[in-house]
């Protein structure tokens, strides 16, 4: 079981608040992924789940109980750093085992259970290098072995990925999901990425200064995101916000659309503008468009469209794809 | 990009590097060849620099007039006591600092270091009378709890920074599988820190050995390291500038060899590959 469940919890350094207050019930067996601008407050939200950092105030409870009072090593949960933090002076197979050996496991049962973890994440030939002697992509695999080994109720992963090179970084992605799957044990992963997001999460918390802005899965943020926050940080390219008597028009201070949302026509009677920029990806084009007095819109045409930079073009958006917002920011329903 | 350079480059460069290591190794050597002439050829001028003729007769000379292993016994019980008891203090001193800091760490530490910044003459006087008053005068163990107190500053400031390089994560690692303070010492702490723990004993080893203010007005004959024993070469009789020599060369040979051969304790890169 590793149900984790948040309840008000504040975090403040000083007179800083970092975590304003943070309500979230996180089922078993589930992967929640953790997304914002950095300096949001999700790692510190990720280190106080672990234990690492201590609560100013609220609760935390796993499987029903309060762990606020409880060591990291008790709480039952295992955390993959950013920087690996692999110990150098052991070899793969006492940096895997470590956790068992201070639990006071036997010998064998540490070296069965290493050994199994090592099978899992193909890591056997290098039980007996030395950290150093490894490449990014297999230490990495070490701190993921150095996790699962312990047989934990939740995985805590802090920007696992980010010192990976971009093609690693995709396979990795790949291959933790399919471990956490296969393993059906909770994880919390933090990101700044959203792709990353979008791709491994089955929930997301999107956190904005300190606060959670939406709680939900990655279909849900993309099409109903709660307010102008989560619109803007949730899809890439990013949405297009209109302001001003077009918004007022349809009853709402601002309103977005989406670039995948805008139908692109070289002339007709939608929103007027001059293409500034034409990104030609083959699979997708990507316009960049001087709309007058609406500013700069972004649209996204799936495959090739041959326009180019200073064509004039119309967009017109999608009536039932457009998301309206009121003065401070929230969405309008209805 | 590397970058490049011309033979003609790595050529001078190299003989500069070796012009400038020989010119501050010359003082050494001359002064081991001057150990092994007479004194008339050892202040001769012009000097013989190989050319002259070979003689252990001063090194014969120095054992005879004073007992060497003595004070030699002396150096080592003073230099490695005061360095053991420094570290003592220094660990648990430079652990907290650096991963439990407060504001006024910062502050501590420039307030440590600042008392070497004073000339121990200034408080020769009081601490004379203090010595004599509890009869450690010429004592072994006055004489480490000084050079102690005096190198512990530089031991501090050493570990600190050794322990700061030591990633936080790493560290937190071992907390979530479960280590005690205690174990995060013993099995993670430590072995990391054995780069920096050796180089900072080392060179207050070095410090400690060389140290000639306090040995030389706190002592005179039971507890007189090798620093004694070199000064009374240079006596009212005259300079004999070939048994100061001998005598120095011998009292340098003990802590030139550690030097030597703990080397690759001082080049440090044990932590290089855990983070990154």
């Amino acid at each position: 079981m590793g149900q984790i469940t948040l309840q008000d919890v504040q975090k403040s350094f000083g007179p800083v608040h970092i975590i304003k207050g943070a309500d979230l019930d996180i089922a078993d067996g589930s992967f929640v992924v953790f997304v914002g601008p950095s300096g949001c407050g999700k790692t510190t939200l990720l280190r106080l789940i672990a234990g690492l950092e201590d609560v100013s105030g609220g609760k935390i409870l796993i499987d029903g109980k309060n762990v606020v009072d409880t060591p990291p090593a008790k709480r039952g949960l295992s955390m993959v750093f950013q920087s690996y933090a692999l110990y150098p002076h052991m070899s793969v197979r006492g940096n895997i085992g470590f956790g068992l050996k201070m639990a006071g496991l036997p010998k064998d049962e540490i070296n069965r259970k290493v050994e199994a973890a090592a099978a899992t994440l193909n890591l056997t030939p290098y039980l007996d290098r030395k950290p150093r002697e490894l490449s990014g992509g297999q230490r990495q695999r070490v701190a993921i072995g150095r996790a699962i080994v312990r047989e934990p109720k939740g995985f805590l992963f802090d920007e696992p990925l980010s010192n990976l090179d971009a093609a690693l970084r995709v396979q990795m992605r790949i291959e933790v999901t399919r471990l956490q799957k296969q393993l059906g044990t909770t994880a919390i992963y933090v990101t700044h990425d959203q792709v990353e997001a979008m791709t491994m999460a089955d929930k997301i918390v999107v956190l904005n200064a300190g606060k959670i802005e939406q709680y939900g899965s990655p279909l849900e943020l993309y099409e109903k995101p709660a307010n102008l926050f989560v619109a803007g940080f949730i899809g890439s390219p990013k949405m297009n916000f209109v302001t001003g008597e077009l918004a007022a028009q349809q009853g709402a201070t601002t309103i977005g659309v989406r670039p995948e949302h805008l139908r692109i026509e070289r002339d007709g009677g939608g929103w007027q503008g001059t293409i500034a920029v034409a990104e030609h990806l083959g699979s997708d084009t990507f316009l960049y468009v001087d709309a007058g007095p609406l500013g700069m819109l972004t649209a996204r045409y799936i495959g090739e469209l041959s326009l180019h930079a200073g064509d004039h073009v119309s967009l017109l958006p999608d009536p039932a794809r457009i998301h309206r917002f009121d003065e401070r920011g929230n969405a309008l329903r209805g | 990009m590397a970058r490049k350079s011309t033979t003609q480059q790595v050529v001078i460069s190299t003989i500069g590097a070796w012009l400038f290591g020989f010119l501050i190794f010359f003082p050494i050597l001359w002064m081991v060849l001057a150990s092994f002439k007479t004194e008339l050829e050892a202040f001769a001028i012009p000097p013989s620099f190989l050319f002259f003729h070979w003689t252990t007769e001063n090194y014969a000379t120095v054992q005879e007039r004073s007992d060497y292993f003595l004070h030699a016994m002396n150096s080592v019980i003073i230099a490695g006591g005061s360095t053991l008891i420094a570290l003592l203090i220094a660990i648990p001193a430079a652990w907290s600092m650096a991963f439990s800091p407060t504001k006024r760490t910062k502050d501590i530490l420039l307030w440590m270091l600042s008392t070497k910044m004073m000339p121990p003459v200034g408080v020769l006087v009081p601490i004379y009378l203090i010595y004599k008053t509890f009869g450690l005068l010429d004592s072994r163990i006055g004489l480490v709890f000084i050079l102690c107190l005096g190198n512990l500053p530089i031991v501090v400031w050493m570990l600190f920074t050794y322990f700061k390089e030591i990633p936080r994560d790493i560290l937190e690692a071992a907390r979530m599988d479960g280590a005690t303070i205690g174990r995060e010492l013993i099995y993670v702490l430590t072995p990391m820190a054995i780069p920096g723990l050796a180089s900072t004993m080392l060179l207050n080893l070095i410090l400690a050995w060389n140290e000639a203010f306090w040995t030389l007005n706190l002592s005179t004959s039971n507890a007189a390291p090798l620093t004694t024993f070199i000064a009374s070469y240079s006596s009212p009789e005259g300079l004999f500038w070939a048994k100061l020599s001998a005598a120095s060369t011998l009292a340098i040979a003990p802590i030139l060899v550690l030097g030597w051969f703990s080397q690759k304790q001082l080049v440090r890169g044990l932590t290089f590959g855990a983070v990154k």
